[in-house]
Order: structure tokens, then sequence, then C-alpha cells
């Protein structure tokens, strides 16, 4: 029993760094050295077969569109062109690659260029503030705003907006759903009549929040010209992403195990003090699940959001770059890909472990 | 009822009965009903019982004959569905803390440290006190089932027979004027079980607390009762028998195991639940 719950307890939240941690320690024992070895190198393994299988179906892609571009030349406008055109392609110039899925190696080298145009930006803000500083410290003197740096984001800017929207978002949930759940777990009259109400909204999809937010939040900014993308952005993640918090708290809160409930009768606690130093205790395993699953979904739909709201994030930079269609887009959605499903996985372990440390029964959350 | 008992025994008077003081529980006419789909269900009826004060009574019956009902129903956990259980000659309304219970499964908070669990408790029944005397209480009755190690580890650390341990200690510690036990040691081996017996019978010893006991163990009932009261199989359950212990207190396990007696108790208990 004892064995089984440590050996649970490994296999969740950021445990999966601990081979890592062992390794990097001194005392390094051969059996588990052994064991590490055998875990990485499988892990590695599918690595290299996953990208070994994505750059030989990008192969095949880009193939099967270069003879299509060359097939068209000749028909169009004969043999001399489909030779320029083959002889074009084969030269690896940007005018006439093919577009299609980006191999392993454009996208390293995407991202790559990614990081550098983050560090010319940067660059460049740093020369802006430095310029400005000067007539900026003039303008707060007289009392008026000072002026900032609008030029373009760059790459973790974006990714910085996303994650600040998912957070924000997050909150913002957390705020409602929790005490609204608490409310409805303890009384079941309470949790039938918003039966309907979770029922029906719970499906809502992410788009028709935005659209509502959007309704409401165009309204109470009237006469008011900043942007508003980025509070409708969080307040569409946080409505769409509240329910799992609200459901899972309002069922932890009602399905408080009898035997405390009857501890609770015996001592005649009061209604604060069994909320309090009872109920609210042994429902926080399922809180935080249902807080795991709000950041996940939240971390979700961020994406489709932050594209109809233009906001400045993720979402909206893989759908610019889609627009955009220039030879290293397809290649900076990629990157961008990998970016969101890394973070989501981050996100998602960062809050088990969160609940993991909360969590009184170590075999109950999974 | 004669003039002369009345001057020598207090008591009180409830709906025009006279209470004698040394009766602290008493059951009569007792009923639960379950009702069911195919109509009502009836686990107890006409049960009647008095417990006298500083008595410890063990309850022994069947599986499923309806002893956990009728405790819980002592407890208030559970609605009467007729009849009458007075405590002290006050009918019984709902659970209160005058009633401890110590349940099968030690149904300690496992997010609370094991002096906070008992802390739950006395905090409750002595407001007044101060911080420093309620924990003292709560130590007090720890040390005493033998966790003066362990005052600050979570309940769910602690090991089943440590964690009914505490239980024990919280159920002592509220000073309750009726202790319930039900099957508190069923789930436990052998050994820990024998230590637990000792553990209670030692603190009982001290406290005299009425105490109720369910059980399935007919050593156990023997060893710890002063009378054990069998229960016949439901439905429809209801008092078979009552066999008195004459041993003297405090006993040792090894004094009752050698006792002539011994032997004759546990055929009566064995030949009844055979029956």
């Amino acid at each position: 029993m004892e064995q089984e719950i440590v050996l649970k307890k490994q296999r969740q939240g950021l445990s999966f760094l601990k081979p890592l941690i062992m390794k990097l320690s001194p005392k390094i024992n051969k059996g588990s050295l052994v064991s590490f070895l055998k875990k990485s190198g499988i892990t590695l393994l599918s690595v290299l077969l996953f990208i070994g299988l994505w750059h030989m179906g990008a192969k095949a892609l880009y193939d099967v569109e270069a003879e299509y571009k060359i097939e068209k030349a000749l028909a169009e406008r004969g043999q001399e062109a489909a030779d320029a055109e083959r002889a074009c392609i084969a030269s690896g110039d940007s005018s006439c690659q093919p577009n299609t899925l980006p191999s392993p190696s454009q996208v390293w080298a995407s991202l790559q260029s990614l990081i550098a145009d983050h560090q010319v930006i940067t660059a460049d803000k740093a020369a802006f503030v430095e310029k400005m500083a000067a007539t900026n410290a003039k303008l707060i003197a007289q009392g008026k705003d000072a002026i900032v740096y609008t030029g373009r984001a760059s790459f973790l800017d974006i990714i910085f907006t996303s994650i600040k929207t998912v957070f924000a978002g997050f909150l913002l949930a957390l705020l409602i759903a929790v005490p609204i759940g608490i409310i409805i777990g303890l009384s079941p009259s309470l949790r039938s009549a918003f039966n309907w109400f979770i029922q029906v909204f719970k499906p809502v999809s992410p788009v028709v929040w935005y659209l509502l937010v959007f309704m409401i939040v165009k309204t109470l900014y009237i006469g008011d010209s900043s942007d508003n993308a980025f509070v409708i952005s969080f307040i569409s993640v946080g409505l769409c992403a509240m329910w799992a918090t609200l459901v899972n708290t309002a069922m932890g809160v009602s399905s408080v195990d009898k035997d405390y409930i009857n501890v609770a009768k015996v001592l005649k606690l009061g209604t604060f003090q069994k909320v309090f130093k009872v109920i609210l205790p042994s429902s926080l395993p399922l809180i935080f699940t249902g807080l795991r699953i709000t950041l996940s979904v939240a971390w979700m739909v961020l994406i489709a959001i932050e594209l109809l709201a233009q906001s400045q994030g993720l979402g909206l930079f893989v759908w610019e770059e889609f627009q955009n269609g220039a030879n290293d887009s397809n290649s900076k959605i990629i990157v961008a890909m990998f970016v969101i499903g890394i973070i989501g996985f981050l996100l998602d372990r960062f809050m088990l472990t969160v609940q993991n440390m909360v969590s009184f029964n170590k075999n109950e959350a999974v | 009822m004669s003039t002369a008992t009345l001057s020598t025994e207090t008591g009180t008077t409830e709906n025009g009965i006279f209470y004698p003081s040394n009766v602290m529980l008493d059951l009569s006419k007792l009923k639960k009903v379950y009702p069911t789909p195919k109509g009502d269900y009836v686990v107890l009826e006409d049960l009647d019982l008095q417990i006298m004060k500083e008595e410890f009574v063990t309850i022994i019956g069947h599986s499923g004959c309806g002893k956990t009902t009728m405790l819980s129903m002592i407890a208030g956990l559970n609605p009467i569905s007729g009849g009458n259980i007075a405590v002290l000659g006050k009918p019984v309304k709902g659970p209160g803390p005058d009633r401890g219970v110590i349940f099968q499964s030690p149904s300690l908070m496992p997010w609370m440290t094991a002096l906070e669990n008992v802390l739950l408790g006395v905090n409750k029944v002595f407001p007044h006190a101060t911080k420093t005397q309620r924990k003292d209480i709560a130590k007090y009755y720890l040390h005493k089932v033998g966790l003066e190690g362990a005052f600050n580890k979570k309940a769910m650390e602690l090991s089943q027979g440590m964690q009914q341990r505490v239980g024990i200690a919280r159920a002592f510690a509220i000073k309750p004027k009726v202790l319930l036990l039900d099957e508190p040691f069923g789930m436990l081996d052998s050994l820990t079980r024998g230590e637990l017996q000792d553990i209670l019978i030692e603190i009982w010893n001290k406290e005299k607390i009425t105490a109720v006991m369910i059980t399935h163990d007919v050593d156990e009932a023997i060893f710890l009762a002063d009378r054990v009261v069998m229960m016949t199989s439901g439905p429809r359950a209801k008092i078979g028998d009552i066999l008195n212990i004459d041993f003297e207190r405090p006993r040792s396990r090894k004094s009752v195991l050698e006792h002539p007696d011994y032997y004759t108790y546990r055929k009566h208990l064995i030949d009844f639940l055979e029956h």
C-alpha cells in the first residue's frame, strides 16, 4: 500500500524531472542510472522517430507540390518555362519554393529567426526608450502622457500576452466559479435551481462567448478609445473555462464523506466551522481537479478567442501568418503550434503539482 | 412507587414517568422502519433496554440485525420511527456532544493533525477554557492512548490502529455522558485490537463513562462488558437475552481468561449466536 502510494506520487506533477535531478546529483546509484538511460532512451527514440516521419512526410508533400508547379509551367508556358521552374526550385530560391507542410529543419530555422527578430525588436525598443527619455521626462513634467513604443510585437511579447490573458481569465473563472460552486454545493435546492443554467451554458462554444462578451464590453467602453481586445479576450476565456471548476466545486462540496459530516454533527459544529473546517478542506482535491481542467480549457480556447478579438497573442499570430502567406509563414505557424503545446503542458503540470500539494489523499489526484 | 424510594433516590420526571437517577440511557418501545417500494421494512421493533450509569454494555448479534441502526439512533444521527430514547430522562433530539461516538472507521479529518482532530471537539465543548487549557486536555487524552509522539502528525500519515487511538482520544476528550462505540476495532488486526482494548478499558476505568459498544467478537464482548446484550436477528429485531458478566474490575486479560466462569459465559453467547 505504502509503496503503491509512493509510486503513484512519482508519476505526478513535476516529478517527471526527477530522473534528471537524480542524474545531476552526485550520488548516482547504478540501478537508477540504468533505468534513467532506458527511459530517456525510449523518449529520445520516439522524438527522433517523430521527426523522421515528419521529415519524410514533408518531403513527399514538397515533391508533389514541386511536380505540380513544373507541370503547370509546362502546360501553360512550354518546356523552357518548365525547365526554368525546375532549376529555380532546385536552387532554393525563395520566390518559387513550393508552399506546403514545412520540414523540421525549416521550422527550426524559423524558430531561430523569430528569436533573432525578438532581439532586434528589444534593441529597437531600448534605443527608443533612450531616445525619448528626455522628451518623456518633459511630457510627464507637463502632466501629459509619455510617448510609448508602439512598434511591432516580438514573438516573446506575443507569448507573454497570451500567458497574461490566460491567467487573467483563469483568475476570473476562479473568482466566479469557486464561491458560486460552494454555495450551490451546500444547498440541494439551489443546486437544482442552478442546474439548468449550468447545463445550458456549459456547452456554449468559445466563439459565442466571445460575441456575447464583445456585445457587452463594446457598450461599456463607449467613448473610450483605448484597446479593449485584452479585456474582451480574458473575460471570454474566463467565462468559457469556468464551468469545470463550478461543477467540480459543487460536486466536491455536496459529496463530502458522510463520516466527516457525522463527526461534525456529533460535535455540533456551527455552520461556519462546518464549512471551513470540514467541508472545504475535504472538497479541495475536487476543486483543484476542476481548476486544472479550467486552466487547460482556458489555454485551448484562448487561441480561438485571441484570433477573434484581435488581441496580440499567439492566436492572432497564427492567423496573421496564415493570411500573410510568406515563404516562412507555414513554418512559423508550426513553431507557434509547438510553443502552444509546450506551454499548455507546463501549465497542466504546474496545476497538477499544486493539486498534489493540497490533496490529503494522494491516491485521489490523477 | 413508594414514598420511601422517592426520598432515598433522586431522579427526574418526564411525561409523568419517573426516571431513577441511576439510569443513564433508556430505550423504550424503540422502533425503526425503512420505507421501501415493496412496503415498510421494520428493522427494530419493541426494543426495550435500560443502561445504568457507569455501566459498560456490549451489544452482540448477527450482521444486519440492526445493531448499528440502534446505535446511530442513540447518537441522534438516524431518526427514530417509534418509541423513545432518553439520556438521563431527556428525550434525544438529534446528535450532540453529550453522546460521544467512536465510529467503525476512524473518521478523522485527514488534513488535520492528531492534535487538531481532538481539539476540534474540545474547542466546541469547552469554549470558555483558554487555548492552553484546551490544548492540555487534548494532549492529555492523546497521551493516554499512547500517541505522545504523534501530536503534530497528519491523520493520513497514521496507521489504521493509530488513527483509531486518536478516535478514542477525541471521544473521551469531549467528556460525554454516554460513549457509543460502533465496532471500533472491527477493521484492525487481532494484535492491534488487543492493544486498543487495553487502552480503552484503562481510560474507561478512570473516567467511568457509560459505554455502549457494538462488537462481533465474543471475547471482546466478555472482556469489556458489565452486561452483554444479545440481539435477535432482523427484521423486527429486539433484545434476545442479556448476560451479566460478574468479573471484578479492574480486569486484566489474563485474569479474565483464567476465570472459571469465562467459558460458561462464552458458551452462553455462542449458543445464542448459533441458535
